[in-house]
């Protein structure tokens, strides 16, 4: 027995349904005129009209391969189409054909990621998507994926500022603002394995023990902070001015390793660290010894050895009565 | 709950009743008064403390200042970027309405863990509507009110909206013309570069 088969064959369909449900579609004769286009493929193509024109001049197929004709698109049913409308030249539309059984054949277009650029440029509007496209709702997506996305720049710009601080300040000796002991030895690292020559100055304050013992550790403070104003005012910004704890002071001079230099150097920056430093109603006094070396002075030169090598010459000024300056002897 | 929520209630704040006023707020509530991480996630109640604090400061209910600060986030220029996204809503105010069903879904798609609330609007028969809102305390309701009142504006719609202080009712809504006035304009594509 055979069942009965629905025939819908006769049942037409109102174009204004078919508007509704397929806002971009086009439907051509067997003639390959255009019978009916969409009202949003309207919008799009502008005053050219679509109705009666014919086929080769409505859109080129390109893929799965160029059609320019209707033979061509007839044999296209169930593929996947990639198109260009002549009315809209420079964006690629998608869609699907169905071949009519008169011959015609009926095109259902969308506008594929071209509907960014589209729906700015012909100000669609929410109704000129049918509701089970998802066009719009890519939209939204597009514009809440690009303000979060400024929202993680935003926050990328701030911890990287933040991040640059962490190490400026890792790097700092809070008290005087000049680097620490780390970032000298960074910088150490850095000249001795860039093979640049350099000079390495230790200083220590004479007489700071009776300025704290005398006028308190704020006193001590202030001094300190002078010192490290006088220690920088008297080398260059390329050169590495670090408190390496106490009274004690590391200088590299990068690129300076004339020993003459160095000592005229040394002593000026005693001559003005001997300058009274007021206090409130006190005035306190210090002075400096100076102990250096010269990365020249050694085939291979090591931190450690020429920090060691500093602080020799250091001893030694201090044995020769403070205030003075020596070079290391090797 | 995103630092979103918390940093908009910031700004709100500071919009509306000036510098001063956020650093009462911050100092009452104990937040950072720098603020907060819009996309880092902060211990919920830390909206309630500012929300109590706002409160204290200026002797107004809780209620009026969210529905308040609802309105503020759809209306102010500074917050563009979500009026636009409820807009995507529908093409009118009632469409809109219909859309709140999805908001959660849509909100996770961008955000997968920030929770708003389950919104579920009913049909009450002619153009009178229930919104039930399903989340835990009284800060919810007034907010989404404000926020609804912001939309309708922006539509252009008349809409009559009343909801009980506590307790677990729906927001009543009713849409007396849905094209009351001009309200603002909306285009896909003009989206903010």
């Amino acid at each position: 027995m055979k069942g009965q088969v629905p025939c819908f064959a006769h049942v037409s369909m109102p174009v204004r349904a078919l508007n509704s449900l397929m806002p971009m579609h086009l439907w051509f004769s067997p003639l390959g005129e255009v019978l009916t286009a969409g009202p949003t493929l309207a919008k799009l193509a502008g005053k050219a009209a679509f109705s009666g024109m014919p086929f080769q001049e409505v859109l080129e197929v390109h893929r799965p391969f160029p059609v320019s004709d209707m033979a061509g698109l007839t044999t296209l049913e169930g593929e996947r189409l990639g198109l260009r409308l002549y009315a809209l030249p420079e964006h690629n539309l998608k869609g699907s054909v169905v071949v009519l059984p008169d011959g015609g054949a009926f095109l259902n277009l969308s506008l594929g990621l071209s509907v960014i650029e589209v729906v700015g440029r012909y100000r669609l509007t929410l109704r000129d998507f049918a509701p089970s496209e998802l066009a719009v709702e890519m939209l939204y997506l597009v514009e809440a994926k690009t303000a979060v996305l400024e929202e993680y720049k935003r926050l990328n710009t701030r911890l990287k500022r933040a991040r640059e601080q962490a190490e400026e300040r890792a790097a700092t000796d809070m008290l005087t603002g000049l680097r620490n002991r780390r970032a000298l030895q960074t910088a150490l690292n850095a000249a001795v394995n860039g093979a640049q020559p350099f000079g390495l100055m230790h200083v220590d304050l004479d007489y700071f023990k009776q300025v704290n013992d005398r006028l308190g550790h704020a006193a001590g403070d202030e001094v300190l902070q002078v010192v490290a104003r006088i220690l920088l005012d008297e080398t260059r910004r390329s050169d590495t001015v670090a408190r390496a704890g106490g009274d004690e002071f590391i200088i590299l001079f990068l690129g300076l390793v004339d020993a003459r230099q160095l000592l005229r150097i040394g002593r000026r920056i005693i001559a003005q660290l001997e300058e009274p430093i007021p206090f409130g109603e006190d005035t306190c006094r210090v002075s400096a010894s100076i102990g250096m070396t010269l990365s020249t002075f050694y085939t291979h030169p090591d931190p450690r050895q020429m920090l060691k090598d500093a602080d020799d010459a250091l001893y030694e000024a201090k044995r020769a009565g403070r205030g003075q300056v020596r070079v290391v002897r090797i | 709950m995103y630092g979103l929520i918390n940093r908009a209630f910031q700004f709100f704040v500071r919009d509306s009743y000036g510098e001063r006023a956020w650093l009462a707020v911050s100092g009452c509530a104990g937040v950072d008064p720098a603020g907060f991480e819009a996309l880092e996630l902060y211990e919920d109640d830390v909206t309630e403390r500012m929300v109590t604090a706002l409160s204290g400061v200026l002797r107004l209910p809780p209620s009026m200042l969210l529905e308040d600060f609802g309105t503020y986030l759809v209306s102010h220029p500074r917050h563009e970027s979500l009026r636009r996204l409820l807009r995507f809503g529908g093409s009118s105010f009632l469409e809109f309405l219909y859309s709140l069903d999805d908001m959660p879904s849509r909100v996770r798609l961008v955000l997968p863990e920030f929770s708003i609330p389950e919104l579920k609007l009913c049909r009450e028969g002619g153009e009178r509507f229930a919104l039930y809102c399903d989340w835990p305390g009284d800060l919810m309701r007034p907010t989404v009110v404000g926020l609804l009142r912001g939309m309708a504006d922006d539509y252009g719609a008349l809409v009559l909206m009343d909801f009980p202080e506590s307790g677990a009712g729906p927001i009543m809504i009713e849409l007396l013309d849905g094209r009351f006035a001009d309200g603002r304009s909306f285009a896909l594509g003009a989206r903010p570069t």
